[in-house]
């Protein structure tokens, strides 16, 4: 392990990813995750890997393809506007089995939107990236060091069940900086025997595809990468739970708003309300078990996100009933601040006791 | 413990690298430390500020909302945050740029002739670390030791010249 130091969020989700074995990187500028590309652009080229601007989002997803292909660690970063001009290629990725890392650094949306922190892309990034039935990894940092050990974890499982994996991050986590370790490097080559990567007459030349005109062969496919997919739900759910043991009111947030949550938490708990937190750390495959855990003991929840309430429904879902799930957020690139999420404890906890 | 601090004036002024050095000397210091800037579209010409959170404990939200020290190093930024500060808190104002009086009587005020103590000294642009320099001598939220280590890792290689004239002028905002 290296020696502690301050970094960016995007420099460092720049740095472990290299460090994590990736030398092909693909993408185009957007704030405010520019710095991904930017560091890369620096550090690619002394490190022999591939840094390179496409002219669009859809041309630089589609050299991701290309290189997950090959069998390569490959790349991508952008924001919110666009993973949505990705999607096509994302698509193509998780109906063609291919390995990669997107990152999204989420700005306030719909449309061109804003460039302040946002976590609106919540349904995007766990419901439907693109067309078709599929899902992808999706995890989500709430630190810079947390973001810089996922990055690493990140690769692994997209290599290991041969998808691509999400970071969403957003622009709280992409411009702040704090203090991190980074991971010593790990290797850059691994072995795919399924890549497109050159046969030498030695074997059937391998087919990255996407395309199935039978409809029988196409639902085959679909419903063996399905129970791919259930093992990962059952295998790879991932949630901090804080305080919940016995805990009246659980928030629950991810990433930027997980931290105005803690302090909203330890606010409550300090004026002697029994508040806690979930955090989850993976969204896709959604930490079920430890939300409907509890379910069981809490008497209400609060999810807080910066969108118009888009996990909240996940959380529903798991919930079932059982207890009242509220929701509070802000939107548009607004963050909010721990007094207004205390003030939604101490509410609710009025309605419950 | 936790400071949380906020730092706003123009672009250019070296806020941004201000914060820097403070959480880097945080950090050195052993403490829990954040650092986020504002990149808004309000940089381009317009305000550009800071959020610096030094703690005993993790740090929660970066963003400071209500900062225990406010430094305002132009007038927009006094005005903007001026209200924002803890009752109890502490303002810094580069009073060579400020000419207006801080209205709250329930913080208290430093005013600090920074740019100009700086220009004087041949220091031109170095009226960050002069008001640097102040914070320190005021919170002590760091050993000088610490403080020195945290400029030394926040100036890049290729302006490693400029470390002795920052130094020089944390030196006089600490005499101030």
């Amino acid at each position: 392990m290296g020696e502690k130091v301050l970094m960016k969020g995007n420099e460092a989700i720049a740095e472990a990813a290299i460090a994590a074995g990736c030398r092909h990187f693909f993408g185009y500028p957007i704030t405010p995750q520019t710095e991904v590309a930017a560091y890369m652009s620096k550090r690619m080229p002394k490190v022999g890997g591939v840094y390179l601007q496409g002219e669009s989002e859809v041309a630089s997803i589609n050299m991701v393809l290309g290189a997950g292909a090959a069998g390569v660690r490959a790349m991508t970063s952008t924001s919110s506007p666009g993973i949505s001009l990705m999607s096509e290629g994302i698509s193509y990725m998780a109906g063609s089995d291919v390995p990669a890392l997107i990152v999204n650094v989420q700005r306030g949306g719909p449309g061109l939107g804003g460039i302040q922190p946002s976590q609106a892309d919540y349904f995007q990034a766990t419901r439907s990236t693109g067309h078709g039935d599929f899902h992808l990894l999706v995890f989500a940092p709430s630190t810079v060091q947390e973001t810089v050990d996922m990055i690493s974890d990140a690769f692994d499982l997209a290599d290991k069940y041969r998808m691509p994996a999400m970071i969403l991050s957003d622009g709280m986590l992409g411009q702040m900086m704090e203090p991190v370790v980074l991971p010593d490097p790990k290797p850059v080559e691994q072995d795919k025997p399924w890549a497109a990567k050159g046969h030498n007459n030695e074997r059937p030349h391998n087919v990255i595809n996407s395309l199935y005109i039978q409809p029988q062969e196409l639902e085959d496919l679909v419903r063996k990468r399905f129970e791919k997919y259930r093992t990962i739900m059952q295998n790879e759910q991932r949630a901090e739970e804080y305080l919940t043991e016995d805990a009246d009111i659980i928030v629950v947030a991810y990433g930027a708003s997980s931290r105005v949550s803690r302090s909203a938490v330890d606010k409550a708990r300090a004026e002697g309300i029994k508040a806690g937190m979930i955090r989850p750390i993976s969204l896709w495959p959604f930490p079920v078990k430890a939300v409907s855990k509890a379910a069981d003991t809490a008497k209400a929840f609060l999810t807080v996100e910066m969108s118009m309430g888009q996990m909240v429904d996940d959380v529903r879902l798991v919930v079932a009933g059982r207890k009242p799930v509220e929701f509070y957020g802000r939107t548009g690139g607004m963050i909010p601040t721990p007094k207004e999420v205390y003030e939604q404890i101490v509410r609710i906890n009025g309605g419950v006791c | 413990m936790t400071l949380n601090i906020l730092l706003a004036g123009f672009g250019g002024q070296g806020i941004l690298f201000a914060g820097k050095v403070m959480a880097y000397a945080g950090m050195m210091e052993g403490k829990e430390i954040s650092w986020l800037p504002s990149y808004g579209p309000e940089m381009r010409g317009g305000t550009a500020n800071c959020s610096v959170c030094i703690s005993d404990e993790k740090i929660g939200s970066p963003l400071v909302t209500n900062p225990d020290i406010l430094i305002a190093m132009n007038l927009p930024s006094l005005e903007k945050f001026e209200n924002d500060v803890v009752p109890g808190g502490t303002i810094i104002v580069d009073s060579s740029i400020i000419h207006k009086k801080v209205e709250r009587d329930d913080v208290k005020t430093i005013y600090l002739d920074a740019s100009s103590m700086a220009e004087e000294n041949g220091l031109k642009g170095a009226a960050n670390m002069v008001i640097l320099g102040r914070m320190f001598a005021e919170t002590s939220f760091c050993s000088y030791e610490n403080l020195e280590k945290g400029l030394r890792k926040s100036v890049p290689a290729r302006k490693a010249d400029l470390v002795d004239s920052n130094l020089k002028a944390i030196g006089l905002g600490m005499k101030s």
